[in-house]
């Protein structure tokens, strides 16, 4: 599973082979809007459920944060923060929901050591491979985001796999479809950022005035994206980085030049590969194709569908 | 009956749900199954799915039951996964954290799975047969009503019995509530109520 | 709900009070989260905690527990000295000009009528004055001074928003805030709603919480209107079915109700209610009971029921006090006065108030029955689970049976939601071990006790013996059946109004087709139309939503008459035009009316019929003013829960609702607040479903054991560290918990005295996957709200401290 015979791999952890590029896919994106969002851990609920995840029963230590931390068997959790706004004298409960991040530039990728046990999809999904990964934990040190964890029963890494298995058959994955207030989207990156962009207006027009997109250049952007209210201040958000890098120690051992240097032919492939998949050759039947234009018609009714990006 | 509207109309529900996402032609391409196989497998291809409801709040969320097992006569179907309706007009697929973990109630190891028996002073619960169980309570029912069942109130025909309680449920079916109301009142049973102030 | 979850989009402001949607509704919540998106409404949240909903409001006010009347009654004064009201809609639709009768009066916190010894009212003064021709006096011009509008300002006028923040501890600037925003829907193109749930009913005056909003809500002009409504949030996915269906003391399904002992006999029972109309031209659908009742008791008794025998009235016990309520049975249980309890799908142990008296309760029955898919706290109150439940089970002589039932996914079957949809569901699975659907158990208790009564004989058996029981399968009807039982069907040929006969054996299409004559039987009137001779309209899924309004008309079955937004003529002004074009639902033609909802009004009524749009009502028109309908006055009023720390502000006198029931001794549990400071209110999470979810493995996950959350001032007063082991006690118990020590709850200022509120959260027992724990009803008092006797959880006293650990988690 996940090698280079699959033709949808952009980046391969420790593989100095290089990926075929003859198809590429549009890149995905997660946006989670923190101002939709009210803290009830469906995600979570969705995510242990789906994945067959059985986390221990913990207890309760003074907040509503249970598990208190990811682990390998909690990939995503709600941290909560109580936040007392000097400015207007309101108080605001902000509720992130963490987990990984999908960076486009993936730290977790550069560190590991062990031949396929990280790969990147060409859609933007980070993924680990259990079956070849070594325990060995550089991935934890290589993520700017604290997120990967190392399992106590079978000495392998593990994080929210952005549900290939659903994305890879056209469902969005289980996080997103379960959000009660859509607060969680699921779609293309340039809708998301679209998407993001309309929830930044209203936001203002409530005296939000740093509303605005996260999507940190530090590690060339990343395919879960947040909208946060104050978005001058991620740190606010239960520690979110202002402004995350993959660990230079981490950048050096790989070999910094190589990487920069793919990355670099990635954004470069992207600008022309946009036309690819608009215009694309894939093959649509055309029941599908009708039911796209259906969709297209029904898109005019804005409040029906885009309260589910699903 | 399983899922009411014809498959196609459901199959074309959830394909438009997709689409309206606009992710049809996104993530791995166009549903190659050879590609879908080298991410990770899919795992409610060989599911049948059945429409209900939650049955925990008064959204009543519709939800799919996925299961293995066709139900042929000597087959015993089993929920493996439970997810929202995308069909449906009030929640559209989403689920709060209780009902996207309706799996874990449904497979709970604290459920009642036969007639248990506590006898006066006892610190156990017994098994016992349903048989057993019906009888002692039909008995016990009766032998109560006989004996405190109120007929006259001076002149007033009252026709009452009070003595023993009924509770009635906050998530049995409109149908079971039915035949509840039905068995409970011919009794001229009074003390009667539900779950509605809880 | 007035309306339905998807209706909520068109709002312009929605005030969550009363509840806490996004914590307990999560999925119907979206709509809120959608109206806010894409209609730019604003949400008010006013609550004693800044809850997961405030999370996300554009305004959140704090509030004291218990005073909801004061708010809101601030709010109606507000609108009223403001000019804040939709005139047309007032003078139209509301009974704001009907003149009352002389002689009512409101003093100290008391209307006319009141006995301190029945702790009741005699409501004769509490009328309209009728004219010569039988019909209330209206003085159209709403000046006269014993109009309701002019009672109403007399009555509100003593809660200015410097009383509701001494009352309340609202602070002024934000109730007047909220006051406000709240305005701006009296536009006729703008609306609000009132989205509610326990937060309102749990409390000795939980009716009149919801009448002054009610009474807000009328003076908007907003009932009736798309966006707009009363939304009650039931809690349970079916409880708003098992409340149609009349599993109460005192109902019949459909909101028909118990004879009472006075009722001598069928036309005596019906003449009390076959309301008369109070407005000329006005319908009162009222004037039906009979054919619903008598179709329901054809339904019971089939061919037993007859004219002769006054449809066999005596077949239905009478009633010699109100109700038989839970709060009284175990009451008598108490008392040794129960011999047993049967019990469905419910745990009464930890959920109903003292847990102490309801152990007790239970100990001295004969025998108990459970019936539940779970094992439950109930089941097994005589099994010692250390200081969890800590009894002596030699000494508990009750014998206990725990029968193991089907849940959702083993059946099929219909639930009615909040918007009083009709859904059926399927089975997926077969059920675990030898699970049996409650529908056999039921049938078969039935037919062993027939049984039994055709050997040996006994008490009067005529109604055991005669009841109608018609499937094909004795011992498991099949939920069709009882589903076209409860849709009704002809029992001889009926002739309808144009002359179109139907045959006898056929379904029904609606309730306008059931006679009085015992040619119809309908199990609940108000569901006819469920499973007609098309077919089970309750399985229905198709979700088209004409004109995007969010009513879905054909998905599922919706009661009455499929209709989706209730009172919507009111939706229009009185010439039959939509109050907006924007929130357009029907509309009068020229010749009937028409549109994207089934009309709630005489479909080919004109608008100058003078009919009034509430046609439930005997006015015709919505209430500012109830009648004799409420136990405890006309307007709402001001009063302190049973257990409070502040006396009643503007009645000293009056410190509670002077007509709820408390019986003796739960009266002498009531504690004080010298000895209890501090004010407690309990509530669900959002992880957890009541204590369904604690056997939920994912769900112990994510909130795995109970807490208590209290302010930072409280917690650094009383020297308690977040995480750490607290102790709550009440005059009726004491439980221990961890330490949720939060910034969203914070003192509130009554008077110039400091409030603090503990908050106890009611997801743990000692059965299931989470850790051991106690619910609130450990420390709960036992008196209920006047009206409906729902338990008053939402506000009582408790004092707190820091503690050891329980004795299976000391390390």
């Amino acid at each position: 599973m996940a090698d280079y015979s699959s033709l949808d791999i952009r980046q391969r952890s420790a593989s100095t082979g290089t990926p075929p590029d003859i198809r590429r896919q549009q890149e995905v994106a997660k946006l989670i809007d923190v101002s939709k969002c009210i803290g009830c851990k469906a995600c979570q609920s969705a995510c242990e459920e789906w994945n067959d995840l059985r986390d221990d029963v913990g207890i309760n230590v003074g907040v509503y944060d249970n598990p208190h931390d990811l682990t390998a068997k909690s990939w995503t959790l709600m941290r909560f923060t109580e936040y007392e706004n000097a400015e207007t004298n309101n108080l605001e409960w902000l509720i992130r929901k963490d987990g990984c991040m999908h960076c486009t530039d993936p730290g977790c990728l550069k560190a590991c050591p062990s031949p396929g046990a990280i790969v990147q999809y060409s859609n933007g999904i980070v993924d680990f491979v259990e079956d070849h990964c070594i325990g060995c934990g550089y991935c934890v040190k290589g993520c700017p985001f604290n997120i990967p964890r190392i399992s106590k029963t079978d000495n392998k890494a593990y994080k929210c796999t952005l549900c290939s298995d659903r994305v890879a058959v056209g469902q969005a994955p289980a996080c997103a479809k379960a959000c009660p207030t859509g607060s969680i989207m699921f779609g293309t990156k340039e809708a998301m950022i679209e998407q993001a962009n309309d929830r930044v207006v209203d936001l203002k027009s409530r005296g939000f005035d740093k509303a605005g997109l996260y999507d940190p250049a530090g590690v060339g952007g990343t395919h879960v994206m947040y909208v946060l209210h104050h978005a001058d201040k991620p740190q606010l958000y239960a520690g979110l980085p202002n402004d995350p890098k993959i660990s230079p120690l981490v950048a050096f051992w790989k070999g910094g030049a190589k990487v920069m240097g793919l990355a670099t032919m990635g954004f470069a492939a992207l600008a022309g590969f946009f036309h690819y998949v608009t215009a694309g050759p894939n093959e649509v039947e055309a029941e599908e194709e009708e039911e796209a234009i259906d969709m297209k018609a029904r898109g005019a009714r804005r409040s029906a569908d885009e309260i589910r990006p699903s | 009956m399983n899922v009411q509207v014809s498959r196609r109309g459901l199959l074309k529900g959830i394909g438009v749900g997709l689409a309206g996402g606009s992710l049809g032609a996104l993530g791995f391409g166009a549903l190659e199954p050879a590609m879908a196989a080298s991410v990770r497998p899919f795992k409610l291809a060989q599911m049948k799915e059945t429409r209900n409801t939650c049955p925990y709040c008064s959204v009543a969320c519709g939800i799919i039951l996925y299961s293995l097992g066709d139900r042929s006569k000597n087959a015993k179907s089993s929920v493996m996964h439970v997810e929202g309706d995308p069909d449906h007009p009030v929640n559209r697929g989403t689920l709060c954290p209780k009902g996207s973990s309706l799996l874990d109630f449904i497979k709970s190891e604290t459920r009642t799975k036969y007639p248990m028996h506590r006898t006066a002073g006892s610190s156990e619960f017994k098994r016992v047969s349903w048989d057993f169980a019906l009888d002692r309570i039909a008995t016990l029912l009766k032998e109560d009503r006989d004996k405190n069942f109120i007929a006259k109130n001076g002149d007033l025909t009252v026709n009452r019995w009070t003595t023993v309680g009924f509770l009635g449920a906050s998530a049995t079916s409109n149908e079971t509530a039915w035949v509840t109301y039905k068995v409970i009142r011919s009794m001229g049973a009074l003390t009667f109520d539900n779950q509605a102030r809880v | 709900m007035t309306n339905l979850w998807m209706d909520i989009k068109h709002a312009d402001v929605i005030t969550v009070m009363g509840g806490n949607a996004a914590e307990a509704h999560p999925c119907g919540f979206k709509w809120v989260v959608e109206a806010k998106a894409h209609n730019n409404a604003k949400l008010i949240v006013v609550d004693p905690r800044f809850t997961r909903t405030a999370s996300v409001a554009d305004l959140y006010c704090p509030i004291r527990q218990g005073t909801d009347i004061a708010f809101l009654s601030g709010v109606a004064k507000y609108l009223i000295d403001n000019d804040k009201l939709q005139h047309r809609y007032v003078a139209a639709y509301s009974n704001a000009g009907f003149v009352v009768k002389e002689g009512f009066d409101f003093n100290e916190g008391l209307f006319t009528g009141y006995s301190e010894e029945k702790r009741d009212y005699d409501k004769s003064t509490w009328d309209y004055e009728l004219g010569p021709d039988g019909f209330a006096v209206v003085d159209e011009t709403m000046q006269h001074p014993r109009c309701v509008m002019q009672l109403l300002k007399k009555h509100i006028a003593v809660y200015t928003p410097e009383m509701v923040e001494r009352i309340c501890g609202s602070p002024k600037e934000t109730f007047l805030k909220v006051c406000q925003m709240i305005a701006t829907t009296s536009s006729p193109d703008r609306t609000m709603a009132s989205l509610y749930a326990l937060g309102w009913t749990q409390h000795s005056k939980g009716s009149q919480n919801i009448r002054a909003m009610c009474i807000v809500q009328t003076l908007l002009g907003n009932i009736g209107q798309l966006g707009g409504g009363m939304q009650a949030l039931r809690g349970h996915s079916n409880i708003q079915g098992l409340t149609d269906l009349g599993l109460m003391s005192n109902l019949i399904p459909g909101y028909l109700n118990i004879p009472i002992e006075k009722d001598a006999n069928y036309a005596d029972y019906i003449s009390k209610r076959q309301f008369k109309p109070l407005r000329p031209g006005q319908m009162s659908y009222w004037q039906n009971y009979n054919k619903f009742f008598v179709s329901f008791q054809k339904m019971m008794w089939g061919e037993h029921a007859t004219k002769e025998n006054d449809w066999a009235f005596d077949y239905l016990p009478k009633l010699d006090v109100p109700t038989y309520d839970v709060l009284r049975g175990f009451e008598l249980a108490k008392q040794g006065k129960m011999t047993g309890y049967v019990i469905q799908g419910f745990n009464p142990l930890m959920t109903f108030p003292n847990r102490a008296k309801m152990t007790e309760a239970f100990s001295k029955m004969k025998f108990i029955v459970v019936m539940d898919p779970l094992q439950t706290e109930t089941a097994r109150f005589w099994e010692n689970h250390g200081e969890y439940n800590d009894v002596d089970s030699s000494q508990i002589q009750t014998e206990v049976f725990e029968l193991p039932t089907t849940l959702f996914a083993e059946e099929e079957g219909s639930l009615s939601n909040s918007s009083r949809w009709l859904q059926w569901h399927w089975q997926a699975q077969e059920a675990p071990g030898e699970c049996k659907p409650d529908i056999e158990i039921m049938s078969e208790l039935h037919l062993r006790i027939k049984a039994l009564y055709k050997r040996d004989g006994g008490a009067f058996a005529d109604p055991i013996l005669n009841l109608s029981w018609n499937y094909a399968t004795e011992d498991s009807p099949t939920p069709v059946e009882l589903a076209r039982e409860l849709n009704g069907y002809t029992v001889a040929p009926i002739t309808d109004a144009s002359g179109a006969t139907t045959p006898a054996g056929k379904q029904l299409d609606g309730f306008a087709q059931l006679k009085d004559d015992g040619s119809t039987a309908c199990g609940c009137w108000i569901y006819s139309g469920c499973y007609t001779e098309k077919g089970n309209t309750m399985a229905r899924r198709d979700n088209t939503d004409p004109g995007n309004k969010g009513i879905a008309p054909n998905w599922a079955f919706a009661w009455p008459a499929n209709r989706r937004v209730l009172y919507n003529r009111a939706s229009c002004d009185p010439e039959g035009k939509p109050w907006s074009e924007r929130k357009k639902l029907i509309e009068w033609n020229g010749k009937q009316w028409v549109g994207f909802d089934v009309p709630d009004y005489g479909v080919t009524v004109a608008p100058d019929k003078n009919m009034g749009p509430f046609i439930l009502n005997q006015e015709g028109v919505a209430r500012l003013w109830t009648r004799g309908l409420m136990r405890d006055g006309p307007f709402p009023t001001h009063y302190e829960p049973f257990e409070s720390p502040m006396a009643n502000i503007p009645f000293p006198k009056m410190k509670g609702n002077p007509v709820s029931r408390i019986f003796k001794g739960d009266l002498a549990d009531l504690g004080t607040s010298a000895e209890f400071p501090y004010a407690a209110t309990s509530y669900r999470l959002t992880e957890h479903f009541h204590q369904w979810t604690k056997h939920s493995r994912i769900n112990a996950i994510l909130q795995p054991e109970m807490f208590v959350e209290i302010s930072e001032q409280l917690a650094k007063e009383k020297g308690i560290v977040k995480g750490d082991w607290v102790r709550v006690w009440s005059k009726r118990g004491s439980l221990k918990a961890k330490a949720v020590v939060t910034k969203r709850i914070k003192p509130l200022n009554c008077d110039g005295k400091i409030v603090h509120v503990v908050g106890l959260p009611q997801h743990w027992g000692f059965i299931g996957k989470t850790r051991n724990g106690w619910h609130p009803n450990t420390l709960t008092p036992v008196v209920g709200d006047a009206n409906t006797e729902t338990p008053e959880y939402k506000a009582w006293l408790v004092n707190i401290e820091a503690t050891t650990p329980p004795n299976d988690r000391v390390a």
